[in-house]
């Protein structure tokens, strides 16, 4: 074989500015990594259906006092009643659903003030 | 009966079970785009070579009526034949009868071919076509894919074992082809789920289809199920066959070597695609093509966490594992599936006798709350796990950045690679220059009358005297800094060199890797 030039490519792919401990390096990004959700801390003040069903009690109603461990709702998935509790003192300062409903996967049920 | 009337009997026999489901589900086969089971088989191995057994197996189905139904050959094709002349196992289940569910003897087919490609020590091929386990024969069915399973897991290490999605593979079924080592899928065509869309849309409300679920794009690029995506059948048999001149029959063996030729891209035009700045991308599959014979390399898994390369190429005719970071995606890093990528394709190369080259250019692993808390700590432990339990020949090139973790995890000379490489270029240190200067010269930096000005200068000391191959190579850490063009000689040299060594392992029944 004789000495093939390497073709060199036509068009630059869209390299980024990527950041790993303070070098800053021109590169290609994933999808799965342009994808991910950033991280939020909990709030507890906000309660959100962790799997999607349907709301079949709630046992408070806006104004009422809440203590730490408090029954708030029931979800029904997946056949198992879900009973929801408060994780924070405070107050029902508004509730999102009502019961019968089907909700799906984090959606606000319930805001403690 | 005379002999002649004895073998019309058996010809006729003989085409009632290949008939397969009938012309009407052939059709229906044909018009989503798919083969038939046997057309695949013959389609994949060499002309002439295909033997069939177990035609005239009938399902052992007694419930529901199912006595009176005949299911030819029960819905799987089972037969050995050659690719390339190497011998081979081949299972096809065929989604023309009864859509290729599971049977009791459905499964005792398959099974018995395994047994017979663990006797023989051959690879042996599944293609999965099949709509699941067959209801009405209930814990038979389920007993038949458990015996699969524990023989895929035995068989494991000990040949190589492909599977090839070709239809829906759907329920306990995935479980089979996700202990196998290479998963075949195409495109429109394979899909892979334990629950599907609709199960998903009863309990869960969430609306999604089988092709955004589980197609085979999904399982390339995201999941990383599959090694292997093509946008046709035939496509895919291409590959197979040529994965299957890259890897050994069975354990004890090497691969079949092939006439050692030059690279076609030679690397001394290596100033083309690499660049010395060490923040600049490239394509490292380029310097592999400059290395590796014919400049062909075969890539395993080149969808799925791209940051790091894997796959086959030829050593002066001999098949090597090419493992290489990335800088073109993600800068290279290490972090949750380029590991779990790398330390897989690292432990079956380490299983069949082939060697390691490992080309190292990262800034380290990935920060960020999503990696640590995806496991970023146990899947990149899988790395360092595989690299120090492999005693296949170790060669390491380090071409430009390996910094801190990312350098000790990249096949390190204190995991025992046989021997390590640093081009001229290698960066060795423990972290990137401006993140060590910032941090070992803080206090000057910030009492300076000019931070700015102080830090530029700390930097370019830092560089100057540690982002180099020579500290490390002072402490014999690294073996050698070749040029570029030298590469290839002294990979070979090595590899040839290292290729009759016998590193024994401490006794053991097995480790225990962090899965």
């Amino acid at each position: 074989m004789e000495n093939d030039e390497l073709e060199v490519a036509p068009e630059q792919p869209d390299y980024k500015p990527f950041v790993i401990l303070e070098e800053v390096y021109q590169t290609l990004l994933t999808n799965k990594h342009l994808a991910r959700k950033p991280y939020t801390p909990p709030n507890h003040k906000m309660i959100y259906s962790f799997i999607p069903g349907t709301i079949r009690k709630v046992f408070v109603k806006e104004g009422d006092k809440v203590k730490k461990g408090d029954k708030l709702l029931i979800l029904e998935a997946m056949k198992m009643n879900n009973e929801l509790t408060t994780l924070v003192n405070g107050k029902v300062k508004k509730i999102y659903c009502k019961t019968g409903e089907m909700v799906t996967k984090s959606q606000l049920l319930v805001e403690i003030a | 009966m005379s002999l002649r009337q004895k073998t019309t009997d058996l010809k006729k026999r003989m085409q009632g079970a290949l008939q397969g489901g009938g012309e009407k589900a052939v059709e229906k086969q044909k018009a989503t785009g798919k083969m038939t089971a046997r057309e695949r088989i013959l389609a994949i191995l060499d002309e002439g070579t295909f033997h069939e057994y177990d035609l005239f197996v009938e399902h052992a189905g007694k419930d529901f009526d199912m006595d009176k139904k005949y299911l030819p050959g029960d819905g799987v094709v089972t037969g050995t034949g050659n690719i390339n002349g190497y011998p081979i196992c081949i299972f096809a289940q065929d989604f023309t009868v009864a859509g290729g569910s599971l049977g009791y003897m459905h499964a005792k087919k398959i099974t018995k071919i395994m047994d017979h490609a663990m006797k023989l020590k051959v690879p042996l091929i599944g293609i999965n076509d099949s709509g699941g386990a067959r209801i009405q024969e209930g814990v038979n069915s389920l007993a038949g894919y458990g015996e699969i399973f524990y023989r895929n897991t035995l068989a494991s290490g000990v040949i190589p074992q492909i599977s090839v999605i070709l239809g829906p593979c759907a329920g306990g079924a995935v479980y089979s082809p996700a202990l196998t080592d290479f998963v075949f899928v195409v495109d429109k065509i394979s899909k892979m789920f334990i629950t599907g869309p609709e199960v998903i849309k009863t309990v869960l409300g969430e609306d999604i289809s089988m092709e955004d679920l589980g197609g085979a794009r999904v399982h390339a690029e995201i999941t990383g199920n599959a090694h292997f995506f093509s946008e046709s059948e035939s496509d895919c048999f291409e590959q197979i066959k040529k994965l299957v001149t890259f890897i050994p029959w069975n354990n004890s063996k090497k691969a079949e070597p092939f006439p050692s030729k030059h690279p076609k891209n030679k690397i001394f035009k290596i100033d083309d695609i690499f660049p010395t700045d060490s923040k600049k991308p490239y394509d490292v599959r380029k310097v592999i093509m400059a290395i590796c014979d014919d400049s062909e390399f075969f890539e395993v898994q080149e969808l799925f966490a791209a940051n790091i390369v894997i796959g086959f190429a030829r050593m002066d005719g001999q098949t090597v594992g090419f493992v290489a970071n990335q800088p073109m995606v993600l800068a290279g890093v290490l972090d949750v599936d380029s590991s779990d990528k790398a330390a897989r394709f690292i432990r079956f190369c380490d299983a069949f006798n082939i060697p390691l080259v490992t080309l190292v250019d990262l800034p380290g692993y990935l920060p960020g709350v999503d990696q640590e808390h995806a496991g970023v700590i146990r899947h990149g432990a899988k790395v360092l796990y595989a690299y120090s339990e492999a005693t296949v020949p170790k060669i390491t090139v380090i071409l430009r950045k390996a910094y801190g973790g990312g350098y000790i995890a990249m096949c390190s000379n204190h995991l025992r690679a046989d021997f390590v490489f640093a081009w001229p270029t290698a960066e060795i240190a423990v972290m990137g220059p401006e993140g060590a200067a910032n941090i070992i010269f803080r206090s000057e930096i910030l009492g300076s009358t000019n931070p700015e000005e102080t830090r530029k200068k700390k930097i370019e000391e830092y560089k100057e005297k540690f982002a180099n191959p020579y500290v490390a190579a002072a402490y014999g850490y690294v073996d050698a800094v070749v040029e570029p063009s030298k590469t290839r000689e002294y990979i070979i040299h090595s590899l040839e060199i290292a290729a009759h060594k016998i590193e024994e392992s401490p006794k053991k029944k097995h480790g225990i890797p962090p899965f």
